[in-house]
């Protein structure tokens, strides 16, 4: 089946944005069918996404623009593309952190990973800086035109 | 958001409560590494959280860190099944010293 558009949001990429990002995938989530626990997880990757733009893609650079988050879904479980306007990353140096090496921070590629099913930076469209693509699967029993 | 913190058996006790995230999470840092700098062992009550993100847990495993080096106890009270998850994504759950409640910590852990 084609991919649908859940929800989608613009915000400022702030600190003070993330609670509002949460509160829509969670809901596009819950919408869609999806128990507490696996909303839970999808919304801490984007949220790990969406900081990582907030601290790194602005903060680092003096920067500051907007985030805009779209959530699709689609016959395996939900999408979401997290899209921002600065500089671009080569993906091949984004890397996550050791566990063994217990410090604080350099969690947030990692739990992005271990949250989701893909997790895959595309090619941004003219104008974007980066485009991350985090997909993540629901049980058979609970995808579109599904049933048990 | 919120964070108190208490005193009680010599421990200082700090309490959150809400969601902690990119956003809040500087004023757990704040409450955890000023309650280490007054010496003494150090109960985080997290019995009211919501939610966790990388950036509350690095307030943690500075204020563990702090802690150790201190030779301080440094506890993990009532942690949710959503906190304690993403701790154990993060193979944190083996380095951190968890308690049930404050009660058992102060009886317990300290």
């Amino acid at each position: 089946m084609p991919d649908r558009i859940l929800a989608s949001l613009c915000v400022p990429g702030r600190a003070e944005s993330l609670r509002l990002i949460r509160g829509m995938v969670r809901e596009a989530a819950l919408a869609r069918g999806a128990t507490a626990e696996w909303a839970h997880d999808l919304v801490l990757a984007v949220d790990e996404a969406c900081q990582n733009v907030v601290r790194h893609g602005y903060g680092d650079h003096g920067l500051s623009g907007d985030v805009i988050v779209e959530v699709t879904a689609n016959g395996e479980g939900l999408c979401v593309h997290v899209t921002d306007f600065a500089t671009p990353v080569d993906p091949a140096t984004i890397r996550p952190r050791d566990l063994e090496d217990i410090r604080p921070g350099g969690l947030g590629v990692f739990l992005m990973r271990a949250l989701t099913d893909e997790c895959v930076w595309e090619a941004p469209p003219p104008g974007a800086g980066n485009v991350l693509r985090l997909c993540k699967w629901l049980p058979k029993n609970s995808r579109e035109g599904e049933h048990t | 958001m919120s964070v108190s913190v208490s005193n009680r058996g010599g421990a200082h006790i700090v309490t959150l409560a809400g969601e902690i995230d990119l956003q809040t999470s500087p004023q757990v840092r704040d409450a955890v590494l000023d309650s280490l700098r007054q010496g003494g062992a150090v109960v985080i009550d997290m019995g009211g959280i919501s939610y966790i993100d990388s950036s509350g847990v690095a307030s943690l495993v500075e204020g563990f860190q702090v802690a150790r080096r201190q030779g301080v106890a440094f506890i993990l009270a009532a942690v949710s099944p959503a906190a304690m998850r993403v701790l154990q994504l993060a193979r944190l759950d083996k380095v951190f010293a968890f308690q049930p409640d404050v009660d058992t910590a102060l009886a317990e852990g300290i």
